[in-house]
């Protein structure tokens, strides 16, 4: 378990690509967590997998397909109730350009 | 416990056919004990008390209906499934103020079938946690030993049924987190196949892994629960459209156990198992043999490669599920942010818990270019190697038996402050969500050394919960009945 595959700032970046901002200390607590967890997953390269198909779902049929038809079942009154902000038609976001 | 809510769901269900019992009486014996348990166990977020009341006594003036499998019977629904006009939080404070506009399938089916929703179960945040101190809210006490966790992730669910709040919840399986608190409460819950209940209205965590099952005090109780939310669903891509069996009628069929071979995993019964749980589910097999089973060793020779694939599956699909929580649509938003990245950012962090953040940050990383294959995609490999390892077990045995978890319920705060120790004690039931296939857990003692419950776990092929059923109800009438907590 001693070999780092994480920095702090390489903690800190992947953190921003998921949009999560991490305080100096957390990204410290993070760094030694993440690469606890990290080097234990290294078990897996003890397996031999060449050749075999991934599966990345227990159900592996084809695509389900529906009629392409419209239907309404929810009204937008329903849907915006839960918006942080809205003017009662779109939802509302800081100004963007 | 007064008498009514000592009783299990099929004895109330029959009881309220029959018009000994009145809906509003059986929603008042529950929410009485919610009043009276409620401020030590912690199991409960929203609670619908008034309204359920309200439709009790709706129900009782037009009668009972003797169609309805549930009819009038107080149910516990996990804060992970949405429930129209009931605060739905899946234990985060990002979802603090949500409020469904619509029922999960699973739970418009509960509605359906005539049970009434009393209350919402506390769980980890995103079921994301063993043990419910992962909630954003409260942690929730075992109500067996109020110093110990009741598991987790669906650990509101496990005690308020131990508590005798309700007669049945539902909880939600993604690694275990419906066998493991049903284990460490000492009550019936059943994780079905992958596609056997619509994950329509479930908030998504790791969406090839998620099922949702019954809680409960006995096997024909989930049985009955399960039966009602099974089915296809045509709002859930990955639900399989194949029949559902009548899992009570099956019940009756089977009175022994004899022409069952049971399939006893060596990784499953030897090291870093504890003592008495080892104790306990070897009398229970003991027992299985008594009643006719045959027991045959099994390999499950890829279970410790388990907990990696598992984790690194896991996180990802958590990573990209997560992804929704933006605070425009629902949900937080934060007040200091100025423009739509920040925002996002502001959002995220402040409404999302530590262990939430940690599993999106590994899930963000293994998917990366540069990792996916090395992580995700391994991953997914050794993921059909394990189910080829399952697929060839059952071909010597019908069920496949072992302990829920190496340990019973421990006490509070033992292993927060380590992740991967905690990772570590799902070792015994998170093979099941990646191949896909049924699990359960059943009461069958009680560990000699923390006076804590003991769960068996039965294992079954795709699709296999009747005979898992079957096999567990003829278990549990020849065992003591271990459900009820001694200090309730």
């Amino acid at each position: 378990m001693s070999d780092v595959k994480l920095s702090t700032d390489e903690v800190a970046k992947v953190a921003s690509l998921a949009r999560l901002d991490l305080s100096d200390k957390k990204k410290e607590l993070f760094a030694g967590q993440l690469n606890n967890i990290l080097s234990y997953m290294d078990k897996l390269n003890e397996i031999d997998t060449k050749d075999v198909e991934p599966m990345f779902s227990p159900v592996e049929h084809t695509t389900v397909l529906r009629k392409d038809v419209i239907i309404k079942e929810h009204t937008r009154d329903e849907i915006l109730a839960n918006a942080p902000d809205s003017d009662g038609q779109y939802f509302v976001v800081p100004r963007i350009v | 416990m007064s008498s009514l809510i000592e009783k299990s769901l099929t004895e109330i269900h029959s009881l309220l056919i029959a018009g000994e019992v009145t809906a509003v009486e059986a929603v008042k014996a529950c929410l009485d004990q919610i009043e009276k348990t409620e401020p030590e166990i912690k199991a409960l977020l929203a609670k619908d008390g008034e309204n359920a009341l309200k439709l009790a006594a709706e129900m009782d003036k037009l009668g009972p209906d003797a169609s309805k499998p549930l009819w009038g019977v107080p149910v516990v629904i996990k804060d992970v499934l949405a429930t129209k006009g009931i605060t739905t939080t899946c234990g985060s404070k990002i979802l603090e103020n949500f409020v469904p506009f619509y029922d999960a399938t699973s739970v418009a089916k509960l509605k359906e079938a005539g049970a009434i929703i009393i209350a919402k179960a506390n769980m980890d945040e995103f079921a994301m946690g063993s043990t419910t101190e992962n909630s954003a809210y409260q942690t929730t006490c075992n109500p067996h030993d109020l110093s110990r966790v009741p598991g987790g992730s669906s650990g509101g669910s496990g005690a308020t049924i131990a508590a005798g709040q309700c007669f049945a919840a539902l909880g939600t399986d993604t690694g275990g987190s419906i066998r493991l608190p049903a284990s460490f409460c000492g009550c019936v819950g059943v994780k079905p196949t992958y596609g056997r209940v619509s994950r329509y209205g479930m908030i998504a965590y790791g969406s090839s892994l998620d099922q949702i099952g019954p809680m409960t005090r006995t096997v024909e109780d989930s049985a009955r629960v399960l039966n009602v939310i099974a089915g296809h669903d045509k709002r859930d891509s990955t639900s399989v459209d194949c029949e559902v069996p009548n899992y009570i009628e099956a019940l009756a069929e089977r009175t022994d156990l004899s022409g069952l071979t049971i399939g006893l995993p060596e990784e499953y019964w030897g090291e870093g198992l504890s003592e008495e749980v080892s104790e306990a589910c070897k009398n229970a097999i003991k027992k299985a043999e008594e009643l006719g089973a045959k027991t045959v060793p099994v390999k499950l020779s890829m279970t410790e490669y388990a907990i990696a694939t598992y984790y690194i599956i896991a996180m990802a699909e958590a990573s990209s599920n997560l992804s929704r929580f933006d605070g425009i649509r629902y949900g937080h938003r934060s007040k200091d942010a100025d423009e739509l990245i920040d925002l996002y950012t502001k959002s995220r962090t402040e409404g999302f818990g530590d262990e939430v953040q940690r599993r999106i940050i590994i899930g963000t990383y293994v998917l990366s270019a540069g990792y996916y294959d090395a992580y995700y995609c391994k991953a997914a490999q050794i993921r059909r190697l394990m189910r080829n390892d399952f697929e060839k077990a059952f071909e010597s045995c019908d069920l496949i038996a072992g302990p829920a978890c190496p340990t019973t319920a421990f006490p509070v705060g033992e292993l927060t402050a380590d992740p991967l120790q905690m990772y570590l004690m799902d070792i015994f039931t998170i093979s099941l969500n990646l191949v896909g296939m049924p699990g359960m857990s059943l009461p069958v003692g009680i560990g000699k050394d923390t006076n804590m419950p003991v769960g068996l776990q039965l294992m079954a092929p795709a699709f296999g919960e009747t005979t898992m059923l079957q096999a567990a109800n003829v278990l549990e009438k020849s065992l003591p009945d271990f459900s009820k907590p001694q200090q309730i």
